[in-house]
């Protein structure tokens, strides 16, 4: 499915955090979303995912303007994953998983075999199967982040929103995960922090800054040196990789 | 936790219920049984069966009026408001995403309180039925001020807690206010009772009103169990579940007052089965809500039915206020459950 959005804004009181934002993501690409801290990064994932009401502007999923949609049938291809949510609730992996199909339930219906069987196919891909029983609670961040990626896709989404999904986790987690969102055969966008792994894994990058799009294009397009310098003030190299089009960069320690 | 309970299928729940309400059914017959003077089980069950029509069986119209129109409607009050408030708890920790919630967090008692104050004290009305309709009439002045702090108690669980405190101390310091100013020690002390809770007073007619508001309560959160799972990493994460979170929230709210506000005006504040009973029946049947909350009521009734057999018989010639009770016969068994549940290092 597509997601176009158009002229977005939203603030908080008088401060304007998103300020006339317009994008668009094609089926099945993988949108990346940099910038700064503050820069609205998660502000404007929200607006995309129906999360939060634009102040004025639009956002269509597969061609519908989602203010127009009801919160459950939107969820049922729309998925959000939050950065590190948590619980005190003693739950398992598999409880986790299952609220996953919470939007395709009616409030008293029977656990059918189709769910079990989405909520089975989530925990394979994420590699989770065998902890499936396992409390929650005894789960360390990188499982615990991919438990939240296994209920997101236990909704069986064709439209996936990841707010910065490899916070706190190693660097083989973090590729892990990053490389699991790409290969799924749903359009994605996802909010990061590491330029590198934005670079590898995501077909476009859209570079915020102080709630304005700066610039949007492909990792080589948008990855200049000049880019770094004005929107995350840093100095670095961009050296090309041995992927194509895919650039490596190196930041000056100064 | 005992994960061949909390994962069985919707048979084994249902085996656990029925036993459950066979326990209920015996622990009412009990409380019916046990008082001042004993009465026989037998004759318990014929005078019940006599009222009912279905039996002419010869029992002394004494006891037999003893049993209906004193004991067994207690009991069945008793039940009743364990349950409403084992559930109202249960609710209430699931959307304040907080284990101390209670029914009484949202300042529902001490508004009780004070509009019970306004008629013992000040005698606004007079008569049982107008201090009912008095505490009833401050519940609800308590949660409609929480309601209106808390933005129709859509700002999130915190700031909701943090109203409800504010509103629970405010009606507290008009209740002291009023009692200090206006009232006689006997009064003072009617207030503290009453505010203990006590079963003394209820009837037949009580329990008609109780029965429908519980059924209801109950009816409209197992609709919404479901979407009360959904709640278990926070609001956002509800929405994007595709739950309508303000709607529930407030929904959910007006039940859970609606029903602490009745309980409360009948038989007063009694505290610790909304907090305790919850997580008891968490232990037991796991928490996803469509087996907490039908497991959490019957454990309720349970429970205060028990307690209330004890308030009648741990002192000779007096009844000890059921609150008291409850937090005497609770905090033991409620130790037990935290020291085995506590996390395994």
């Amino acid at each position: 499915m597509s997601v176009l959005a158009e002229n977005l804004r939203w603030g908080v009181r008088r401060k304007i955090i998103v300020s006339d934002v317009s994008l668009s993501v094609a089926p099945g690409e993988t949108l990346g979303l940099i910038g700064p801290n503050g820069s609205g990064k998660s502000s404007l994932l929200r607006l995309l995912a129906g999360l939060r009401r634009p102040a004025s502007g639009r956002v269509e999923i597969n061609g519908q303007d989602i203010a127009r949609v009801a919160r459950k049938a939107l969820s049922r291809h729309v998925a959000f994953v939050q950065q590190s949510a948590a619980t005190d609730t003693n739950v398992s992996v598999e409880d986790v998983v299952r609220l996953g199909r919470t939007p395709h339930r009616s409030a008293l219906a029977g656990w059918s075999e189709g769910d079990e069987a989405a909520v089975t196919d989530a925990l394979q891909r994420v590699g989770m199967t065998s902890r499936r029983t396992q409390a929650w609670q005894t789960l360390s961040g990188g499982e615990r982040q991919r438990v939240h990626i296994a209920r997101a896709l236990a909704q069986a989404p064709q439209v996936m929103f990841l707010d910065e999904p490899t916070n706190h986790l190693d660097i083989h987690h973090q590729i892990e995960i990053l490389r699991m969102v790409r290969d799924l055969d749903l359009t994605s966008v996802i909010a990061l922090h590491d330029l590198n792994l934005a670079a590898m894994y995501c077909d476009r990058i859209v570079v915020l800054q102080d709630g304005q799009i700066h610039a949007c294009g492909t990792p080589e397009e948008v990855l200049t040196p000049q880019l770094l310098k004005d929107v995350f003030r840093v100095s670095a190299h961009v050296d090309a990789s041995a992927d194509a089009g895919r650039p490596h960069i190196r930041f000056s320690a100064g | 936790m005992p994960a061949s309970l909390s994962k069985g299928g919707a048979a084994r729940l249902a085996l656990l219920l029925f036993l459950s309400l066979i326990v209920l059914v015996f622990a009412v017959a009990s409380a019916t049984a046990i008082g001042d003077y004993n009465i026989a089980l037998t004759t318990v069950f014929l005078s019940v069966t006599n009222e009912l029509g279905l039996t002419g069986a010869d029992i002394p119209p004494i006891e037999q009026s003893v049993v209906w129109n004193l004991r067994l409607s207690r009991a069945l009050i008793a039940a009743l408001a364990g349950a409403g408030l084992a559930l109202c708890g249960a609710i209430l920790q699931a959307l304040l995403r907080n284990a101390l919630a209670e029914p009484f967090v949202l300042g529902v008692s001490a508004g009780a309180s004070t509009g019970a104050v306004c008629v013992i004290v000040l005698g606004i009305g007079a008569g049982s039925l107008s201090l009912s309709l008095g505490a009833f009439a401050g519940a609800f002045a308590a949660f409609g001020l929480v309601a209106l702090l808390s933005n129709g108690a859509t700002s999130g669980p915190n700031h909701t807690i943090l109203a409800g405190v504010a509103a629970s101390q405010l009606f507290n310091a008009l209740t002291s206010y009023i009692v200090t100013t206006s009232g006689n020690a006997q009064q003072a002390r009617d207030v503290m009772f009453w505010l203990l809770g006590s079963f003394g007073g209820v009837r037949w007619p009580d329990f008609q009103l109780l029965l429908v508001v519980v059924l209801f309560a109950l009816a409209v959160c197992i609709l919404m169990a479901r979407s009360l799972d959904a709640f278990t990493f926070g609001d956002e994460d509800a929405a994007s579940l595709g739950v309508p979170v303000a709607r529930i929230r407030l929904v959910l709210f007006a039940v859970t007052a609606l029903l602490t506000a009745t309980i409360v005006s009948m038989v007063g504040a009694i505290g610790f089965v909304g907090l305790v009973v919850p997580h008891a029946a968490r232990y037991v049947v796991g928490p996803m809500h469509l087996r907490l909350l039908p497991a959490s009521a019957l454990t309720g009734a349970i429970f205060m039915v028990v307690a209330d057999i004890v308030s009648r018989i741990i002192a000779t010639q007096q009844t000890v206020p059921i609150g008291v009770v409850t937090a005497l016969v609770g905090v033991p068994f409620f130790a037990i459950i935290l020291y085995r549940a506590r996390p395994q290092a």
